[in-house]
């Protein structure tokens, strides 16, 4: 922990202008990743956390302004003009989406996703010796008969091998950061299971260091060592994630826990939070979660919290001292 | 692939039938005696010439056997007797043939080359002054009476600045190069002389300019069009996070898929095409069948009318049919639509 | 006592009329106006000598003088007159006939559908110019018989629309229950289906104008549609080809149909603009 970090994104804030004004989807994130560490970050729908992802990586559109700074290992790369981004991506960070069915040139085989994969990082390598390694991508990826599926193209697969091409040609180059934005959201709940098993051992085998983004808390649990919850384009806590699915220190989170079915939890009712989150324009004064928090006070509407240290992590929360920590109903931490 | 493929051509025997059935009707719809489609005015008055005619076409009899009659002289190519030219009008089209593809297949390749590029382009700068530029480009093409820009372009560019040679496919001094296809481009370059190459270019130019523009609209539009659709779809966003620069998103991704819809209104174009070269080609002396055509109107040399509509109407059927077979190829998603 | 100040609200734009939409519609409007009211002011007449032959513009003749000596802005002018009413008879009757056969065609199915397809099919196989000269010709040349020609040559194109629109709208409910209700057919057809079908025919219709005029030109251009001394924009182009270096005698025209072309093409684009669920 004392060497710097891998990923360093601080101050991010991500301003969309649109006919009616501007809106500020991501308002100062603070994100490290460490080599070989996990991070989850967590957060329902339209809370930025796939928008905080592709303005790290330069993807956003250029009328939308990014501010701050995302470091990769010392090199800033915020701002950096797209050809040497586009050296960087897919070879030191890759990225991998939602759906795998969309996220796949149609008209292309899979052999062309791959081929261009590794072709695109490294323009000596023939035809010959970049089909030859696609196959041992695929195989790496446990898909059977990888040979004959480089002439296949993306809609003879199903969504769980084309997900699985997908972290193949993330992998291909052996990126040191791999950024998962809902892999498993679009697939089979049995399929889930699966790719997170892959990205398991894409982790081990490579060294990789993984960004998990889902509004799915059971997948992050067993994968994550550390998690960052987001809120209204804002962090709201982050710590171990072990410490966080034990003890959560925000309101936010306790309430995504409580919401969560759990195994080791007996019966008992599920929780919602009440209310809805912000839309992106009408972003209030204040917490931005203070409307639906059921500890809210005065200084809860009037003044944004700041991410603060506690042990372990940091939560931003007025009350993070006088709230206890809520402890789910099992002593034990995780739901599998 | 291979069934759709199979379906369209079984289809197109009915189809082809139709045309002729068509073509009948319209013949047997003109004024007064049915001869007059076949002889025209002057000739009806010879008897010799008139009783043959009958006997050719069957008129004497009934009409459904007219119409037997009639297709089986379809079949062994026979369109009649062209009032005007008193020669077969089968063979007046055939001679004439390769001046309007020469010339039609020009105004394609400068229609979609042209037209692909704007729309790409226009897609790339969207809402900036080129988008608007090109928009505006675009409709006054497909508003053009392509007679009269003809017209008035063979004014400007041949007569005050002389940039562009009088009429024709060739000087007049020029003896056209031996036939190959027909095409004095190709041929010309297959006898190795450039000079009249250039020659056959540089009369091409301007009438192929003039009948592209109204598909280059069109093309452009459209290709913009499909390049915006794909442009947001999730597959251009991965593989720009793959490090795709952005020439290669732009082609070697977008442009593809963006392609394939494309094609439709490529082949669609065609029939503009055909009705401009019917159109100009009396403009610039160009000796192919849209001359034969309107010469036979401002006749009313019914055989070389009704011989060009079935040729125009197979024409349609066969580039739609082409045009289908490359949707098919170009798409590997056919056979599950 | 304090005056009470009430200005009247600054007017808005409607969010319907964007450029295109706006350019489109003046022009033909214009154009109407013209078409309506030029035999009220042109200090010439269209069909009567006005000056020397063959003469170019000039402040007496903005756009010169012809074959004939005829001022060919007045001609220009009155052309519109031909076009327009031809383009809306046309339209309108394919519209009509069109929209019958296709609403028939998509409402009983069967041998009827099949039957007034393959004719619509068969139509549409050939290139609508030559299609267009050949009924010309044998009806014979005229003005009359080339909208005749026009409308055989159009009308399966209202039809496919039309039928694509009733089978859409014969499997929504409302039309289900009037059929169990014990509604005749006619009934179900004129009073649930048809009224919904209508927009799109209409919108099309209105941007095929264009195209139509065009078709008109084209005809007349060949000889067979309007004769001399018919100021017809086609003709007269016809006539300016044959006077190829007094190029004003074609120029009036071909801008005229230019500019109406154009205008409708505008007024199609900018109305599809709206339609289109991406631009919104």
């Amino acid at each position: 922990m004392n060497a710097a970090p891998l990923l360093d994104i601080s101050g991010l804030r991500v301003a969309i202008p649109t006919a009616t004004g501007t809106v500020e989807a991501v308002s100062g994130i603070d994100i490290t990743l460490d080599k070989g560490e996990t991070l989850g970050i967590v957060g329902e729908s339209g809370c930025g956390k796939s928008i905080t992802m592709l303005a790290a990586m330069g993807l956003l559109p250029p009328h939308i302004a990014v501010t701050g700074s995302a470091k990769l290992g010392t090199r800033e790369i915020l701002g950096l003009p797209q050809a040497e981004l586009a050296g960087l991506r897919g070879k030191s960070i890759a990225m991998i989406f939602q759906d795998p069915l969309t996220a796949l040139n149609p008209v292309l085989t899979v052999g062309d996703h791959l081929g261009e994969a590794l072709r695109l990082h490294d323009s000596h390598l023939s035809k010959r010796a970049a089909a030859e390694r696609a196959v041992e991508l695929l195989d790496l990826v446990s898909i059977p008969e990888p040979r004959s599926r480089l002439r296949q193209y993306p809609h003879e697969f199903s969504g769980g091998m084309r997900q699985r091409v997908m972290i193949a040609m993330a992998v291909a180059n052996d990126p040191q950061v791999l950024i998962a934005d809902e892999p498993t959201t679009a697939l089979d709940v049995t399929v889930q299971a699966q790719i997170l098993e892959v990205l398991r051992r894409m982790r081990e085998r490579l060294g990789l260091a993984l960004i998990i983004i889902t509004h799915d808390l059971g997948i992050v649990a067993g994968s994550a060592d550390r998690l960052a919850v987001m809120y209204a384009g804002r962090i709201v806590e982050d710590g171990e994630a072990e410490a966080v699915f034990a003890r959560p220190r925000h309101p936010y989170t306790q309430g995504l826990l409580a919401a969560v079915p759990r195994i080791d939890a007996g019966m008992r009712r599920l929780v919602p939070i009440e209310g809805a989150p912000p839309s992106l324009t009408a972003r209030l004064q204040g917490c931005p979660f203070h409307p639906r928090c059921p500890h809210a006070a005065a200084i809860c509407r009037s003044e944004v919290p700041r991410l603060a240290a506690t042990d372990g992590g940091r939560v931003a929360c007025h009350l993070a001292d006088r709230l206890p920590a809520l402890t789910p109903p099992a002593s034990e931490a995780r739901a599998q | 692939m291979k069934r759709f493929i199979l379906r369209r051509l079984v289809a197109m025997p009915f189809l082809v039938l139709g045309i002729v059935t068509a073509a009948f009707l319209i013949s047997h719809a003109t004024q007064g005696d049915p001869l007059i489609s076949v002889l025209g005015d002057r000739q009806m008055d010879n008897p010799e010439v008139v009783a043959a005619a009958k006997a050719r076409w069957g008129l004497d009899r009934p009409l459904p056997e007219q119409y037997l009659v009639y297709v089986r002289n379809l079949l062994t190519g026979d369109l009649g007797i062209s009032i005007r030219t008193k020669q077969p009008v089968t063979r007046d089209l055939l001679v004439r043939l390769p001046a309007t593809l020469e010339l039609v297949i020009a105004a394609m390749i400068v229609g979609s080359g042209i037209g692909i590029a704007l729309g790409v382009l226009a897609a790339r700068f969207r809402d900036r002054p080129f988008d608007h530029f090109s928009r505006l480009f675009a409709l006054i093409g497909s508003s053009l009476p392509v007679f009269w820009s003809g017209l008035i372009l063979l004014f400007i560019f041949s007569v005050k600045v002389h940039w562009i040679p009088g009429p024709g496919r060739l000087d007049a001094r020029t003896t056209p190069p031996d036939f190959v296809t027909g095409f004095y481009t190709v041929d010309s370059l297959i006898a190795s002389d450039f000079g009249k190459f250039l020659d056959a270019l540089h009369h091409l130019a301007l009438p192929a300019l003039v009948l592209g523009w109204a598909v280059m609209g069109i093309i452009s539009r459209m290709v913009r069009a499909s390049m915006l659709d794909v442009l947001s779809q999730d597959y251009i966003l991965a593989a720009r996070a793959r490090g795709a620069r952005e020439a290669r998103v732009l082609f070697h991704h977008a442009l593809r898929n963006a392609l394939i819809p494309t094609l439709t209104i490529i082949g669609f174009s065609f029939a503009y095409l055909i009705t401009g070269a019917v159109l100009t080609e009396t403009i610039f002396s160009w000796p192919g069948v849209g001359s034969y055509a309107v010469n036979a109107a401002r006749n009313l040399d019914y055989p070389a009318i009704m011989g060009v509509t079935i040729v125009g109407g197979l024409a349609f059927l066969i580039t739609n049919l082409i045009t289908d077979i490359a949707y098919a190829l170009a798409d590997p998603r056919i056979d599950m639509k | 006592m304090a005056m009470a100040s009430t200005n009247a609200p600054a007017w808005r734009r409607p969010s319907w009329l964007t450029l295109p939409v706006a350019a489109g519609g003046l022009i033909i409007l214009a154009w109407i106006i013209v078409a309506l009211t030029v035999p009220l002011w042109t200090p010439y007449d269209p069909v009567m000598m006005a000056g020397r032959r063959l003469m170019p513009p000039s402040a007496a003749h903005w756009l010169g003088t012809d074959a004939l000596g005829r001022d060919v802005l007045a001609r220009t002018l009155w052309g519109a007159r031909f076009s327009l009413t031809i383009a809306a008879a046309v339209i309108s009757a394919a519209v009509v006939i069109g929209a019958l056969l296709g609403a028939l065609a998509g409402f009983l199915g069967g041998i009827v559908d099949g039957a007034i397809m393959r004719f619509a099919d068969v139509t549409l196989s050939f290139p609508p110019i030559l299609l267009a000269m050949a009924v010309t010709a044998s009806l014979g040349p005229g003005m009359q018989n080339a909208a005749v020609a026009m409308i055989i040559v159009w009308w399966p194109v209202y039809a496919r629309l039309m039928r694509a629109q009733v089978l859409t709208i014969k499997q929504r409910e409302h039309v289900e229950a009037a059929v169990a209700c014990g509604a005749p057919p006619a009934r179900v057809l004129s009073k649930h289906v048809l009224p919904l079908c209508w927009s799109p025919i209409l919108v099309n219709a209105t941007m095929d104008f264009g195209q139509v005029v065009l078709l008109a030109a084209s005809l007349s251009f060949i000889g067979l549609g309007a004769s001399p001394p018919t100021p017809e924009w086609g003709q007269m182009i016809s006539e300016g080809a044959n006077r190829f270096y007094q190029w004003w005698i074609a120029f009036g025209p071909g801008m005229a149909i230019l500019s109406i072309v154009l205008g409708f093409n505008f007024l199609g684009d900018g109305v599809r603009d709206l339609m289109d669920p991406r631009t919104q």
